[in-house]
C-alpha cells in the first residue's frame, strides 16, 4: 500500500529528501549544534518558516483542492499558540513564584502559589483571578490536547454552520474573515481573560529546562518543526492520493456536480475545514515558543490573507507549491523589511525597501494571479513537462466552467 | 464693540451719579461715617488677614446694609485697601508714582490727600480670602446694571451654592429687567431653595415644582439630598434619624462580610484574623523548627496552620479567631440600616419621588439618544458600504481595495484643505474631486486587473488585496504614519442640544443627510438613467445584453468607476470624524462587506437594511456594556455569522432570474 501511494506521488519522496538534506545542513552548521555558522536567531527564523510551510500545506488542502478561501487560519494557528503559550507562562510563573515564596519563613499552601501565580501573570490587566479558561493551564498534557481540541472544535462549530447554510465561494471567505477580526478584537480586551493586547510573553523558555540554552532550545524546536512538517505534508500528500482526495478537487470544480453524484459535499468539506484547522494550531503550538511572544494583533484578518498570498505565489493545488510559496515570501520579507537590503538609489530618489516591499509584494502578487495562476510551483511543470489545457479566449456557453474557444477549435 | 463700549460707559457714568447721591444722601444720617466705624469694630481682624478668622468681618461689610459695603469690597478684594497708620483709619488707595498713594474716604468719597507708602499699610487679602470676598460680592452683583456682571454672578452661586445667597437672590429676581437673566435667577433660586431654604414645606413645594425636569443641575441638586449611609445599630434604630431602610446582612445590598466589616469600623465587633494575619503570627513564633508544635514544614495546608494556631492561641500568645458561629451572632445582635444624611423624612421623600420621576424622563431620552446614535453609526456603515453595495453587489466584485479608496477620498480631502485653507470651499472642492480620483482608479484597476478576472471571483479577492496592501504601504510613504486632521467647516462644528440628555452633533445629521443622499443618487442612477438600466442588463445576463448593442466591457468599467467614486466621497465624510491614516479604509472593510451580506446582495434597500440592523445592533450592545466597545464589535460579528444561518441571502433577498443563479 506505501509503495503504491509512494510511486504514485514521486514528489512525496523527493520533497522528504530535501527536508531531511536541508535539516541537516542546518543542523551541522547551527550555533547550537555544530560550526556555529548560522546564528541561533536564524535557526529559529527557520524554524518558524518551517511551521509557516506547514499551516500553508493545511491552506493548500482546504483552498488550493477543495476550493474553500478559508481567511480564518491564522487564527486557528494563533490559538494553538495560545493555548500552549498557557501551559509555558504558567508553568514557568510557578516555578519563579514558588521559589521566591521558599525564602518564606513559613511554606506557602498551594492556594498561596495558585494567588502568586495569577497576581504575576494578570497584573498586568489589573486582575489577580484565575478565569475559567486557565482551568488546565497547570497540565502540560491537557494543554497539548486543547492545542487539537480548540481549533478544531471552533471550526467544527464554525464549518458545520457555514456549511450547513450553504455558504460557498467569496460569501465564505467574508465570513471566516469576520470570525478572526470578532475573535481578534475579542482577544484585545483585557478581560478575555489572556491579557488583552499584552498577550502571552517568555514563551521561549521552556520550564525546567533552564539550564539549556537558547542556541540548543532552538535546533530542537527546529527539529519538531521539521518533523511536525514532514508528518503533515505526508498526511496531506495521502488525503489528496485517493479516491477522497479526488471528491475533494471535484467540490473544487463544481460543487454542485459532486452533490449530484450522490457525495455528502458538507461533510467532505467540514472533514477537510476541520483537519486543517487541528493541523493549523499544531503548527502555531510550534511557531509560538519560536517567537517568544503571542498576541492578538497575530491573528489579525491580515495574517490570514497572508497565507493565502503565500499559497497563491507558491502554487496552489500542489502541496510542495504551498511550501515553497511560504517559505520563499517569508524569507524574502524577513529580509526586506529586517532593513538587510540594501537601498536601490535611483538618482532622482532612494529606494528604501523596508517602506517599499510591502508595494512591490502586492503588486508582484497582482501580477502572479493575472500571468502565473500557477506560481512558482509552475516552473516545475516546464521541466516535468506537464501541460495544461490551454483554458483561454472567451467563453461559449453561460456559465464560467463551459468551453472556451481556443478549447473549441482544437 | 464700539457701542457697546458706549454704553458701558453710560452704565458706568449712571451708576457713579448714583453713587455720589448716595453719598450725599448718607451724609444726613447722624454717624458721618458710619463704614469707617464699621471698619474700626472689625480692624483688627481685618489686619490680621487669616482666611480662619476674617469671616465675622466680610459679613460685617457685606451684612451692613450701607450704600458704601460694595466700593468697600471691591477694593478690598482689589488690594487696593490701606489702613493710615497714624490714626488706624481705612481708606481706598490709588496708586500715585513710584512711592506715594492718594486715599478717598469710604463714606464721602471724598479726596484725603496724598501720602507716602511708608505712612500707610497695604491689606493684602490671599487668594482664599479673595474668594470669600467674590462671594460676599455677589449680591451686590446680582443687581448691577451691567448684565454681564449679574451673568458671573449667577456663574458664581452655581459655582458655590450657599444658603446666605438666597435672600439677595430672590430679592434680586423682581427687579431683574431681563427675560433671559430673570429665568435663570428663577431657576438658581429654586435649586438654592431645594438645597439650603431653612423652610422645609417651602423645600418640598419646590422639589415638587422642579420633578421631572431633565437638567444636570436639578440631578445635582437633588442626589445630596437623597445621599445615605450605611450605619450599624445596637439596639433599635434611633427615632430621630431619616431612615432610608433597613438591610438584613447577605442580601444583595450588603454581603455578610460587609457588614460584618461595618461593624469591626465602627468598633462593634472584633476584626476577623486573616490568613496573612495568621502567616505573620506563625512565622513571629518560630521556636526550634516547630511553631505550636507543629513542624515548619507541615505548615504548607491551611489545615495544618489552623492547628499551629489553635495551639498558639491556647498557649496565649496569639488572639482567638472569631469564629463563624460569633460572627453569625454578632450580625444577628445588630440591625443595618440606611441612613440618610438629610435629617426631614418629607424632604427626603420628595427627593426620592421627583428622582424616580426624572429618572423616567431620562431613560426616554436615552433612548431617543441611543437611537439617534444608532442612526448615525448606521449612516456611516451605509455610507462605507454603499460603493461597495454597486461593485460588490451588483457587478459581484470583490473590491479589497474598496477600503483604501474611502482612504484616497479622505486624504484627497486632507490635499485640498492643505491649498485651500477656507474649510468650507475646500470641502465643496474635496467631494467632487475626491470622487475624480477614486473614479478615475476604480477605472484603471477595472481595466488592469478586474476584467481578466470576472469568471474567477475568489482570484479577484486576492489580486485586489495585493492592491489593497501596496495602496495601503503607498499612503504611508507618502503621508507618514501619523494620523493627518481633515477638519469640519465651522458650521459643522457643535451640537444640536435638545436637552442635556438627548444630543446630536451637526456632523453627525450632515453625515445621516449625505447618506440620504447618496441613496437617492443611487436609486435614481439605477432606475433612470440609461448606464443603471445598462449595468443591470450586463449584470443579468452580460451575452444577451451584449447582443441588444450594449457594450458590457464599458458599462463593466463605468459602473465599478461609480461605485469606486463613491467610495471616494464617503472617504471625504468619514475623515472629517475620524483620523485620516493609512489604515482607515481596513478598518471599515469587513463591516462594510458585513453590511452588503446581510442586507441582501445586489439590492440597495437590503444595504440600508444591513446598515441600520448593523448599526443599532452594536449600539444596542455598547449601551449594554457601556465600557468596552471592542465587544461590541466581537458580538455583533458573532450576530452576523448567526444571523448567515437564518438568512443566507441576506435580510432582502433577491429572487428569481435578478439572483442571477
Amino acid at each position: 500500500m506505501s509503495d503504491t501511494f509512494l510511486k504514485r506521488n514521486p514528489s512525496v519522496l523527493i520533497f522528504l529528501a530535501v527536508l531531511a538534506l536541508f535539516v541537516l545542513g542546518v543542523t551541522l552548521l547551527a550555533e547550537g549544534a555544530g560550526a556555529g555558522v548560522i546564528s541561533t536567531s536564524f535557526v529559529k527564523t527557520l524554524g518558524k518558516t518551517l511551521c509557516l510551510a506547514l499551516i500553508a500545506v493545511a491552506m493548500d488542502l482546504v483552498w488550493g483542492y477543495t476550493g474553500i478561501l478559508s481567511l480564518g487560519h491564522f487564527a486557528f494557528f494563533g490559538l494553538g499558540g495560545y493555548m500552549i503559550g498557557m501551559w509555558l507562562m504558567y508553568a514557568r510563573t510557578q516555578a519563579i513564584v514558588v521559589s521566591s515564596l521558599a525564602e518564606a519563613p513559613i511554606p506557602a499552601t498551594e492556594s498561596e502559589i495558585v494567588d502568586a501565580i495569577g497576581n504575576q501573570i494578570f497584573g498586568v490587566v489589573g486582575s489577580r483571578e484565575f478565569p475559567l479558561i486557565w482551568m488546565f493551564a497547570d497540565s502540560l498534557v491537557l494543554q497539548l490536547v486543547l492545542v487539537v481540541a480548540v481549533p478544531g472544535i471552533l471550526a467544527l462549530v464554525f464549518g458545520w454552520l457555514a456549511f450547513r447554510s450553504r455558504v460557498t465561494g467569496v460569501y465564505l471567505s467574508i465570513l471566516t474573515q469576520a470570525m478572526t477580526l470578532g475573535l481578534a478584537l475579542y482577544l484585545f480586551q483585557n478581560d478575555s481573560g489572556l491579557r488583552g493586547n499584552n498577550g502571552l510573553s517568555g514563551l521561549q523558555n521552556l520550564p525546567g529546562l533552564d539550564h539549556v540554552p537558547q542556541a540548543t532550545m532552538s535546533i530542537w524546536f527546529f527539529w519538531a518543526s521539521a518533523a511536525a512538517l514532514a508528518l503533515g505534508y505526508l498526511f496531506a500528500a495521502w488525503i489528496v492520493s485517493g479516491k477522497f482526495g479526488s471528491v475533494l478537487r471535484g467540490i473544487r470544480d463544481n460543487e454542485a456536480r459532486v452533490r449530484f453524484l450522490g457525495y455528502s459535499v458538507e461533510g467532505y468539506k467540514l472533514f477537510i475545514f476541520t483537519v486543517t484547522a487541528i493541523i493549523a494550531g499544531i503548527a502555531g503550538a510550534l511557531y509560538y515558543p519560536q517567537a517568544g511572544i503571542i498576541n492578538p494583533a497575530e491573528i489579525a484578518p491580515v495574517a490570514s490573507i497572508y497565507l493565502a498570498v503565500w499559497v497563491a505565489i507558491g502554487g496552489r493545488g500542489r502541496l510542495y507549491g504551498a511550501v515553497i510559496g511560504a517559505v520563499f515570501v517569508s524569507l524574502v520579507s524577513s529580509w526586506f523589511t529586517g532593513g538587510q537590503a540594501p537601498d536601490l538609489d535611483l538618482g532622482f530618489y532612494t529606494l528604501k525597501w523596508v517602506d517599499w516591499w510591502l508595494i512591490v509584494l502586492g503588486l508582484s502578487f497582482v501580477l502572479v494571479t493575472l500571468f502565473a495562476p500557477r506560481g512558482i510551483g509552475g516552473l516545475v511543470d516546464l521541466w516535468s513537462e506537464r501541460r495544461q489545457p490551454d483554458r483561454h479566449g472567451a467563453d461559449l456557453g453561460p456559465g464560467a466552467g463551459a468551453l472556451r474557444e481556443k478549447e473549441a477549435s482544437k | 464693540m464700539r457701542i457697546s463700549l458706549l454704553a458701558g460707559l453710560m452704565v458706568l457714568l449712571t451708576s457713579l451719579a448714583a453713587l455720589a447721591q448716595q453719598a450725599s444722601a448718607q451724609t444726613a444720617v447722624d454717624d458721618p461715617a458710619p463704614m469707617q466705624s464699621l471698619l474700626q469694630e472689625q480692624s483688627a481682624v481685618i489686619l490680621k488677614s487669616s482666611r480662619k478668622t476674617i469671616a465675622p468681618a466680610i459679613a460685617a461689610i457685606a451684612g451692613s446694609e450701607l450704600p458704601q459695603a460694595q466700593a468697600v469690597l471691591q477694593a478690598w478684594q482689589a488690594k487696593a485697601l490701606w489702613m493710615r497708620k497714624s490714626d488706624g483709619l481705612f481708606f481706598r488707595g490709588e496708586k500715585l508714582e513710584s512711592k506715594s498713594y492718594r486715599l478717598f474716604d469710604f463714606d464721602s468719597g471724598a479726596v484725603i490727600g496724598e501720602f507716602p507708602k511708608s505712612d500707610l499699610k497695604q491689606i493684602k487679602p490671599n487668594s482664599g480670602i479673595r474668594a470669600m470676598i467674590a462671594t460676599a460680592l455677589v449680591q451686590f452683583q446680582l443687581s448691577d446694571p451691567d448684565p454681564a456682571r449679574r451673568h458671573e454672578a449667577l456663574l458664581a452661586i452655581e459655582r458655590a451654592p450657599a444658603a446666605a445667597l438666597l435672600a439677595p437672590l430672590r430679592a434680586s429676581i423682581e427687579t431683574e429687567p431681563d427675560a433671559g437673566i430673570k429665568a435663570r435667577k428663577t431657576r438658581i433660586a429654586q435649586l438654592l431653595t431645594i438645597a439650603h431654604d431653612a423652610d422645609e414645606a417651602r423645600r418640598v413645594e419646590t422639589i415638587n415644582a422642579m420633578s421631572g425636569d431633565l437638567g444636570l443641575d436639578v440631578r445635582a441638586t437633588l442626589n445630596p439630598l437623597v445621599a445615605t449611609q450605611l450605619q450599624a445599630f445596637g439596639g433599635a434604630v434611633p427615632e430621630a434619624l431619616n431612615i432610608a431602610r433597613e438591610v438584613m446582612p447577605g442580601d444583595d445590598a450588603l454581603s455578610r462580610d460587609a457588614a460584618y466589616g461595618l461593624l469591626v469600623g465602627a468598633k462593634l465587633a472584633p476584626p476577623l484574623i486573616s490568613k496573612d494575619e495568621i502567616r505573620t503570627t506563625l512565622a513571629g513564633h518560630i521556636e526550634g523548627g516547630k511553631v505550636g508544635g507543629v513542624p515548619i514544614a507541615q505548615l504548607n495546608t491551611d489545615e495544618a496552620r489552623a492547628r499551629a494556631y489553635a495551639a498558639l492561641v491556647a498557649a496565649e500568645r496569639a488572639p482567638a479567631q472569631i469564629t463563624e458561629a460569633e460572627v453569625t451572632q454578632s450580625l444577628n445582635d445588630h440591625i443595618f440600616a440606611e441612613v440618610y444624611q438629610e435629617p426631614s423624612q418629607a424632604i427626603t421623600t420628595a427627593a426620592e419621588a421627583a428622582l424616580t420621576s426624572i429618572d423616567t424622563q431620562v431613560a426616554i431620552g436615552q433612548t431617543v439618544d441611543l437611537t439617534l446614535d444608532a442612526l448615525s453609526l448606521a449612516s456611516i456603515y451605509f455610507l462605507a458600504a454603499i460603493g461597495l453595495a454597486i461593485t460588490f453587489g451588483v457587478m459581484g466584485v470583490i473590491n479589497m481595495a474598496h477600503g483604501e479608496f474611502i482612504m484616497m477620498g479622505a486624504y484627497t480631502g486632507y490635499v485640498v484643505q492643505q491649498v485651500i485653507p477656507n474649510h468650507t470651499v475646500s470641502i465643496l472642492v474635496a467631494v467632487p474631486l475626491a470622487f475624480a480620483v477614486t473614479f478615475a482608479a476604480g477605472v484603471a484597476m477595472e481595466r488592469l486587473v478586474i476584467r481578466w478576472l470576472y469568471n474567477r471571483p475568489l482570484e479577484t479577492l486576492l489580486a485586489t488585496f495585493g492592491i489593497s496592501i501596496a495602496l495601503q504601504q503607498l499612503a504611508k510613504n507618502i503621508f507618514g504614519t501619523q494620523a493627518r486632521p481633515l477638519t469640519a467647516p465651522g458650521w459643522l462644528d457643535g451640537a444640536w442640544i435638545i436637552n442635556d440628555v438627548v444630543s446630536i452633533s451637526y456632523i453627525r445629521i450632515a453625515i445621516f443627510m449625505l447618506a440620504l443622499i447618496f441613496l437617492g443618487v443611487f436609486l435614481f442612477i439605477m432606475r433612470r438613467t440609461r448606464l443603471g438600466l445598462e449595468t443591470r442588463a450586463v449584470t443579468q445576463n452580460r451575452a444577451m445584453a451584449g447582443s441588444m448593442g450594449i457594450n458590457p466591457e464599458r458599462v463593466n468599467m463605468l459602473t465599478f468607476g461609480l461605485g469606486s467614486g463613491i467610495a471616494g466621497i464617503a472617504g471625504v465624510a468619514i475623515g472629517l470624524f475620524a483620523k485620516v491614516t493609512s489604515e482607515l479604509g481596513s478598518d471599515y472593510i469587513v463591516q462594510s462587506f458585513m453590511t452588503v451580506v446581510v442586507g441582501g446582495v445586489g439590492n440597495i434597500w437590503g444595504t440600508l437594511a444591513g446598515a441600520t440592523m448593523i448599526g443599532f445592533f452594536q449600539k444596542g450592545v455598547e449601551w449594554l456594556n457601556p465600557s468596552n466597545t471592542l465587544a461590541a464589535q466581537t458580538y455583533m460579528i458573532l450576530f452576523i455569522i448567526v444571523f448567515i444561518q437564518f438568512r443566507p441571502r441576506g435580510i432582502i433577498a433577491l429572487k428569481g432570474r435578478a439572483a442571477g443563479d
